[in-house]
């Protein structure tokens, strides 16, 4: 069966009139921008005094210096921070004029380097370059594995999209990224998720989105370099202090201001129970709330106004490379962001070419599914980018800052805002989420395990001796056909989607479910033995079980 | 457009709470449009000056058209019978823009289950069928800053200028200050909260106790009795309130015990009263049909009744009037049986909650 193939012209041909093109043109006026907005914002705050802020931030700078080192970090960073403290101590606290001044001038330096630090390096040139290396290398690598020989190298007959599969309302976003500013929201599982989205984005003739990619990702040099060219901006999660904080957000909010299409990964980290994003981090989030207040603001005086639009992708993997990691971490309570180097899979350059190696070589599918495009209040947007409520009534996502016929500030207001978005999202990943025939028989084997024994609990069941593992094949496939009906009415309801494999006849799926499920770990979780399935790791079985949560399954089995 | 030079302020329901809000809003300065649905009705009032018995403040207008006060009014209080609820607000929806701040008084819960749906033991009544009022506002309209107020405001007692206070929860500062600078003055003050499913919880629940109460009043057991009855009411509530996602908070202040109080021991409240006359003999149909105005505690006894029972939920007090209601156990009997219901566990909860959040 050969699929139809769909070529996407290039939304704006003219690369100078990409918005981050016009950004990077502008960066110390943007930069400027930042670093001023901040400092006000830090000094009008009135929580606190500014110099234990300072004072503190500068501490724990110092302390992370020599903690915690990374090869990205400025030569000057010791240095810097040294010096900033030798200056807190030394002036005299009695003179109030020249304490406030010196207070003022520190604040504003780091604010400025924190702002160097994130912004990013966009170059149009090496973003072409970059671009067509990781097609053009992508497709190599794909033919080499796929059709023997190495004269294959050379050969054109597949492409990337034949393993990867662009679904849903990919027409609907190039004409949002027309008339406003994206932000796309994927879910996160796999380190890969960043540069899939990157080619997706460019596959689809969109200009580029910045990203905010963990500082961690720059240790390694070619990451970085493809990174730097492709419009991300840096992250250092060691960084926890209010300014820095302050700085990130407001520099993400003033390029969704510029008309900057960006990509979050609103989960914060990659989900490290295999489960769907249940609970997002607002923070960021909050930005594109705060970025289209603004644009209304100052719209009123020069009438321009660009809406700001939030579209949610949902990636589906039949397995994770880094999921024995992840739900170690995850299983051992230390899932959240610590101050750490990472070590897993990611961790190398090597590791990184072995997978992409192994990914290509191997069949399996990767689905990449496109959401309806949103207002900032999770309302759906048509192709023209109006929104619609629930009722199908036209609304206008200015009155949702409005007060007494004109817009206000209110801060507690789109926190609770945030809230409401940031559920929408949620909901739109369960819509969108592409369950593959693996995500099923893992969770399905993961729940007979637990009703063969219902007296233990999660940490008991994945321990139990090898004996214990094993599951009655025909029992299976009879679960596997009732749960695939009631997905099959919630996919009829729009509550969930489904992958083309799903729909072959249920012997088949669950060999493409068992065959798929994990392929790439030492040990793959489930294999089919004549009339016995056996379990051979629970850890990853559980992870990817995890996958189908949130959808009341469980209670069927 | 609107005027924004003079705020007009929408009232929705010219009940005797209606009314009541109506005149306080006229009292403090603001121009208010009072919406009744019967256009026969609106002109009488207008003419008379008269609403639910209640003499109208001279800065209200009457009108029986929805959409005038969604395109007059940004700040409105709808204050109708929780089962015309849902039927008001979508005729209203169209009109309704998200700078449109609603602050209801409706205490019952809206109950919707679809046409295909139906309702037994394989698919018990749950949450999804019953809903708050704010919930119906957020699924049939556009407006997301929306607040409730609850509290022991009995209409005639504000009617008489009497002091008293209410609480107006939300989970926008922004609609509580609105409700507080619009609503205060020097005999009415507003606490605010940010639990708008408890304080809405308090107002719903607080009805069924309310009618044991009137019945216990009605049969002369005494005040011991009733005290006891409302302490135990208390409980039962919080053990409702909490599994349909209040907070206990809630249920201890002024929306909670303060309305639980006013509305047990009044003969003002309308659910005290079916209570009351159901001891005095009256069959529930004569009652229902002799009063003006719904008490909405017959229909949230059966409510709640289904939901305990699909969530477990121990509710003595509520399946019993449940039982009076439906004619399947006296008055006497109930009392008698509550009398020997070991309620010791009960009380206890509330204690061992108390000392998990000290």
């Amino acid at each position: 069966m050969s699929r139809k193939k769909v070529r996407y012209s290039e939304v704006i041909p003219n690369k100078n009139d990409w918005p981050i093109v016009q950004l990077s043109r502008d960066r110390k006026s943007f930069i400027d921008d930042i670093v001023n907005q901040v400092y006000e914002a830090m000094v009008a705050d009135k929580q606190g005094s500014l110099r234990e802020e300072i004072e503190m931030t500068v501490h724990l700078e110092k302390l992370r210096t020599k903690s915690n080192p990374w090869k990205v970090d400025p030569a000057d960073d010791r240095d810097f921070w040294k010096e900033l403290q030798q200056r807190l101590v030394e002036v005299n606290l009695k003179d109030k004029v020249a304490v406030k001044k010196q207070e003022r001038d520190i604040l504003k330096e780091i604010i400025d380097r924190y702002a160097n630090e994130i912004a990013g390096s966009f170059k149009k040139s090496s973003y072409r370059f970059a671009q067509k290396f990781v097609t053009f290398g992508f497709a190599r690598l794909l033919n080499a594995a796929r059709v023997k020989g190495l004269l294959a190298l050379f050969s054109r007959q597949l492409d990337l999209d034949d393993k990867l599969h662009i679904t849903g309302e990919t027409e609907h976003l190039r004409k949002l990224t027309k008339m406003g500013t994206v932000v796309m929201v994927p879910t996160h599982f796999s380190n890969l998720d960043s540069i899939l989205i990157g080619w997706v984005i460019q596959f689809l003739g969109l200009p580029p989105f910045i990203y905010g990619a963990g500082l961690n990702l720059f240790n390694i040099k070619i990451l970085a370099y493809f990174m730097n060219s492709l419009g991300a901006y840096k992250v250092d999660r060691r960084k926890k202090n209010r300014i820095y904080l302050e700085t990130l957000k407001t520099y993400s909010r003033v390029a969704i201001e510029r008309g900057c299409h960006s990509l979050f990964f609103p989960g914060g980290t990659r989900s490290r129970s295999g489960e769907i994003e249940s609970r997002l981090k607002l923070g960021l989030l909050q930005t594109t709330i705060q970025a289209q207040r603004e644009i209304y603001q100052k719209a009123e005086a020069n009438g321009e106004i660009k809406k700001v639009f939030i579209v949610p992708a949902v990636i589906n993997y039949h397995f994770t490379l880094e999921a024995p990691a992840l739900i170690r971490g995850f299983l051992k309570k230390t899932g959240r962001e610590r101050y750490y180097v990472e070590a897993d899979e990611f961790s190398t350059s090597y590791k990184i070419s072995t997978f992409l190696f192994k990914f290509f070589s191997k069949g399996s599918d990767i689905s990449v599914n496109i959401g309806r495009g949103m207002d900032i209040l999770g309302n759906y947007v048509d192709d023209e980018g109006i929104s619609n409520d629930k009722k199908g009534n036209i609304i206008d996502p200015r009155h949702y800052f409005m007060r007494g016929n004109e817009i206000t500030f209110d801060k507690q207001r789109e926190n609770e805002y945030v809230r409401v978005l940031g559920k929408r999202i949620i909901e739109e990943y369960h819509k969108y989420n592409r369950v593959f025939a693996s995500h099923l028989t893992a969770f399905i084997a993961f729940k007979m395990l637990e009703r063969k024994n219902p007296k233990l609990d999660l940490y008991d069941i994945l321990r139990l001796p090898e004996d214990d593992l094993t599951l009655d094949y025909k029992e299976f496939k009879a679960n596997f056909k009732k749960l695939r009906g009631k997905l099959e009415k919630l996919y009829k309801k729009g509550k969930v989607d489904m992958a083309a494999h799903m729909q072959q006849k249920a012997e088949q799926s669950i060999q493409v479910g068992l065959k798929n499920l994990g392929l790439y770990h030492d040990k793959q979780p489930l294999v089919r033995k004549g009339k016995k399935i056996i379990i051979n790791d629970t850890n990853t079985l559980y992870y990817y079980h995890n996958r189908m949560n949130g959808y009341s399954l469980e209670k069927y089995i | 457009m609107r005027n924004i030079s003079e705020e007009v302020i929408g009232v929705i329901g010219a009940g005797s709470f209606g009314t009541a809000i109506a005149n306080i809003l006229s009292e403090n300065d603001s121009k208010v449009l009072l919406y009744v649905r019967d256009p026969k009705r609106a002109k009488k009032t207008s003419r008379e000056r008269i609403s639910s018995g209640q003499k109208l403040g001279q800065n209200i207008e009457m009108t029986n058209d929805l959409k005038s006060i969604a395109d007059r009014c940004e700040v409105i209080f709808p204050v109708i019978p929780s089962a015309n609820f849902r039927d008001m607000i979508s005729v209203i929806s169209p009109y309704l823009h998200p700078y449109h701040v609603l602050i209801h008084g409706t205490k019952g819960f809206d109950f919707f289950i679809s046409e295909r749906e139906e309702i037994n033991t394989e698919n018990p009544l749950s949450r999804e069928h019953i809903k708050t009022v704010s919930e119906v506002i957020k699924e049939e309209t556009s407006v997301l800053r929306v607040g409730c107020m609850a509290g022991p405001n009995l209409a005639k007692e504000l009617d008489a200028r009497k002091p008293a206070a209410t609480v107006i929860a939300s989970h926008f500062d922004e609609v509580i200050n609105i409700g507080q600078r619009l609503l205060k003055n020097d005999r009415f003050m507003i606490y605010g909260s940010k639990d708008l499913i408890g304080i809405e919880l308090c107002g719903i629940l607080k009805n069924i106790i309310a009618i044991g109460a009137g019945s216990i009043s009605g049969i002369g057991l005494g005040e011991n009795a009733k005290s006891l009855f409302i302490s135990r009411g208390l409980v039962e509530m919080v053990y409702i309130g909490t599994a349909l996602g209040g907070n206990l908070q809630a249920f201890l202040g002024l929306a909670g015990i303060g309305d639980l109080i006013a509305t047990c021991t009044s003969k003002l409240s309308r659910n005290f009263t079916v209570g009351y006359r159901l001891a005095k003999g009256e069959t529930l149909e004569e009652i229902t049909t002799s009063m003006e105005e719904v008490a909405e505690g017959i229909k949230t006894v059966k409510i709640v009744k289904e939901l305990a029972e699909t969530y477990h939920i121990k509710a003595p007090i509520t399946n019993v009037l449940y039982k009076i209601l439906h004619n399947e156990m006296t008055i006497r009997e109930a009392h008698t049986y509550l009398m020997n219901f070991p309620f010791r566990a009960e009380i206890d909860f509330i204690e061992s909650e108390e000392d998990k959040t000290l």
